[in-house]
């Protein structure tokens, strides 16, 4: 694995082993000395072309823990706001000869165009509706910890499906890892021909009970101004996911940042059976893992010569 | 900041049933005993003279002539020679209510449905405000349940006050009792607003129903776009205003797998754009007023407003006789009044300053028999069908005349003539395209749901 764009470029295998390198940085993280060398002198380059906190602060740390050298750049304050191109922008970040860049960007296959302008391993940090495969990384990681293996598990996906990379990415890596996904949300909210990729479809919450999990998306405000629902106090009757329509089996994932009382009850994200804060945590053990694979691993053909340091060795 | 909406009610499952469609005032359940009238129900099948006796609103017998004999307290109706017809339904009336109560209202709207046979209708949502909230819908259905002498529903506007931007809460709206959607008296000129609104529809459930005019078109117009607005000097609305939004409309109800109504079928090139659809698969079902079937532009060379304009407008002859070949080959799906009461003062005015639209509850059945069953251009049993059939496109089942059947039924005499208005109106307005005329046939008594709903004043029943 060279670049990390999508989930499709896993397999059940590899993302195990990804898991499992990501369970060793998570111990890592809980000692007193939470950085090893494997990335020492090497630079990462995050760039931001979308506002983000869980996304870029896990990733910068993720890089910093590996000892890298991280430069971050943030379209807002930058050249990009001067009219610079994608580019342009990533051919003067070149000249650091960074080892990896990690890219956000809001339109679909920006993370892809990069793979051809570099020689660094591209990182898709989310681009446009498309994909966001660290998060269903993180979303699995966060599922192994609670419950093992997703293999069979029913996984509900409720919400604004068409506008999210997040259930584009988290249908692939659930499905890919034996988990039996269903999607609900209006109709207006469902991408058109979704079924043909194997989950199924639900217009309501009926039948929510067979579900182990229940994965929520954000629902935004700008929806109902595009008319894609009628307002955001139906949405939140018909589809809010709360503790009356759970029961105490049931998991609940958020990817963040919640509207809380709006597609989620405040009741759920405070109760024992929410795993959102498990998936915050877990962004940093599986963001580093993802830049250990792609970096120390042997997914850079210039660093094939060197052995990969061990992780246990304090930096 | 985004409004917390925590601790409503949860709607999303369904083992709340949706309300009944129809909503009428309680009342005494009716015990008749017809006597030897001619029945004949499309649906059923019967027909020929019988005995029809209602029980507690119920049909409880139906037998050769002569054979039932009236229990204590039961009317006596002797009608031979007359026909006992299942009730009318019309899906497209305005009742007005609420804010517009000086043209018409719940009341004196369905006591005009019965006075014209009909035993259910579905009331339009343009009111003043128009019907866009849950509450509205559940506050007319009070009304409805204090006043209504036939069942109504009631529709909801697809969009926020039909402005033509926003959706309405059509879940909400359905569970408050909304039979359907639709903006009519506008279009929805907003093509993505129609996909959003037939997307919603996959889970709302609700037939929406379109008035079908093209505003770039129609524009100002005030009559059909032809020879005669050429000779009058007065704005046209060509009918390609109508069919080409009926061909866009139609093609994403198609995509979409939504199901529709077009309102008021006018003109010919409609008529094929709902031919192809249905040849397509779509969902499309489609109404035809009696106005339509029965008059041309030639008769706006009046310039009588009150009875002659309408939305959309009177056609040509040619756009006339396909109406009917239409209904005959069941493109048409049914008839629809689309009764549309304005005060006197909003039509005595010069053609082009008028409020468009006509009554024509009172008048439906009678109109279309002479203009068209007396001739001998279509059957009596046809035209009692597509009065009949005209809420099956929104899940409700034509009324037929069977035993163990709730009483839903009209008792007419075709050989009657009267003339229209002379003896005034049920409706609290008083402009009928056929003000004056002089129509044959004419409904004596109606029966809605077991309820006596309408009895002519000069036809009096005897008592057992």
């Amino acid at each position: 694995m060279k670049h990390l764009l999508g989930i499709e470029d896993l397999d059940p295998v590899g993302i195990d082993a990804l898991l499992d390198r990501a369970e060793s940085f998570a111990e890592v993280s809980k000692r007193d000395i939470k950085k090893v060398p494997a990335l020492r002198g090497r630079t990462v380059v995050t760039l931001f072309y979308e506002a983000s906190t869980r996304t870029s602060s896990s990733f910068e740390l993720a890089a910093k823990r590996l000892s890298a050298d991280v430069v971050s750049v943030k379209a807002s304050g930058s050249s990009v706001e001067k009219g610079e191109s994608l580019k342009d922008t990533v051919e003067t970040l070149s000249a650091y000869d960074p080892a990896a860049i990690v890219i956000r960007h809001p339109q679909a296959g920006a993370a892809q165009m990069l793979t051809d302008w570099v020689d660094a391993a591209v990182v898709n940090a989310g681009d446009g509706m498309h994909q966001h495969p660290s998060q269903a990384l993180l979303d699995l990681f966060a599922l192994r910890q609670r419950i093992g293996s997703v293999e069979g598990k029913k996984i509900w996906i409720v919400g604004d499906v068409l506008h999210s990379r997040v259930a584009r990415s988290n249908i692939q890596a659930f499905s890919m890892m034996g988990a039996e996904v269903t999607i609900a949300g209006p109709p207006t909210l469902i991408p058109r021909g979704i079924e043909a990729t194997g989950c199924k479809v639900h217009y309501s919450l009926d039948g929510i009970e067979e579900a182990d999990v229940v994965y929520l998306l954000r629902m935004q405000r700008e929806r109902m101004e595009e008319s894609f629902v009628p307002s955001i106090r139906e949405y939140a009757r018909l589809f809010q996911v709360n503790a009356r329509r759970l029961n105490p089996r049931q998991l609940v994932m958020h990817p963040g940042p919640v509207n809380r009382g709006i597609e989620i009850g405040g009741d759920v994200i405070d109760s024992d059976r929410s795993l959102i804060s498990d998936q915050v945590a877990s962004g940093l053990a599986v963001r580093m893992a993802i830049l250990f694979e792609l970096l120390a691993r042997g997914g850079d053909s210039r660093e094939m010569d060197q052995a990969p340091v061990p992780i246990g060795e304090p930096a | 900041m985004n409004e917390v909406i925590d601790g409503l009610p949860d709607e999303s499952d369904k083992s709340a049933a949706l309300p009944d469609p129809l909503v009428q005032r309680e009342g005494p359940e009716a015990s008749v005993l017809i006597r030897g009238a001619e029945l004949l129900d499309p649906v059923s099948g019967i027909e020929g003279p019988h005995d029809l006796l209602v029980e507690s609103g119920t049909i409880s017998r139906i037998a050769d002539p002569g054979v039932i004999e009236a229990g204590e307290g039961t009317e006596v109706i002797e009608a031979e020679g007359l026909h006992v017809f299942p009730a009318f339904f019309d899906p497209h009336v305005h009742f007005r209510t609420p804010g517009q109560e000086y043209k018409e209202d719940l009341e004196t709207g369905t006591r005009s449905a019965a006075a014209g046979g009909f035993a259910g209708v579905i009331a339009m949502a343009n009111t003043v405000p128009p019907v866009s909230a849950p509450e509205q819908i559940e506050a007319l259905r009070d009304r409805a349940a204090r006043v209504a002498s036939v069942p109504v529903g009631f529709t909801a506007t697809v969009t926020r006050d039909m402005k033509g931007t926003e959706l309405t809460d059509m879940a909400e709206l359905r569970q408050a009792g909304a039979v359907a959607f639709t903006d009519d008296g506008l279009p929805i000129a907003s093509s993505r607003i129609l996909r959003r609104a037939l997307q919603y529809q996959a889970m709302t459930g609700g037939r929406i129903a379109l008035h079908e005019e093209d505003p770039g078109l129609s524009g100002k117009g005030v009559m059909n776009e032809g020879v005669v607005s050429s000779e009058l000097g007065l704005r046209g609305v060509p009918s390609i205003s109508e069919s080409t939004m009926i061909g866009r409309d139609a093609a994403i109800a198609g995509y979409e797998g939504g199901a529709i109504q077009i309102q008021h079928l006018s003109a010919v090139e409609s008529i094929e754009q709902v031919r192809q659809a249905k040849a397509n698969g779509v969902d499309i079902t489609c109404e035809v007023t009696p106005h339509h079937l029965c008059l041309t532009d030639e008769a706006v060379r009046d310039l009588d407003a009150s009875k002659h304009k309408m939305n959309p407008p009177l056609r040509t002859e040619a756009d006339r006789q396909a109406l009917i070949d239409a209904l005959v080959d069941g493109t048409i799906d049914c008839i629809a009044t689309d009764h549309a009461p304005h005060a006197v003062h909003e039509k005595e005015v010069p053609f082009e300053a008028a409020n468009m639209g006509v009554t024509g509850l009172e008048t439906a059945f009678a109109s279309v028999y002479t203009s068209l069953v007396l001739p001998g251009r279509i059957s009596l049993e046809l035209l009692v069908e597509k009065l009949g059939c005209g809420g099956g496109p929104f899940g409700i089942e034509p009324f037929t005349l069977t035993e163990g059947s709730r009483a839903n039924l009209c008792l007419i005499d075709l050989e009657a003539e009267w003339v229209v208005g002379e003896d005034g109106y049920e409706s609290r307005s008083l402009n009928s395209w056929c003000a004056g005329e002089t129509l044959h046939g004419r409904v004596l008594v109606t029966l809605a749901d077991g309820q006596v709903a309408y009895r002519l004043r000069s036809f009096s029943l005897g008592v057992a």
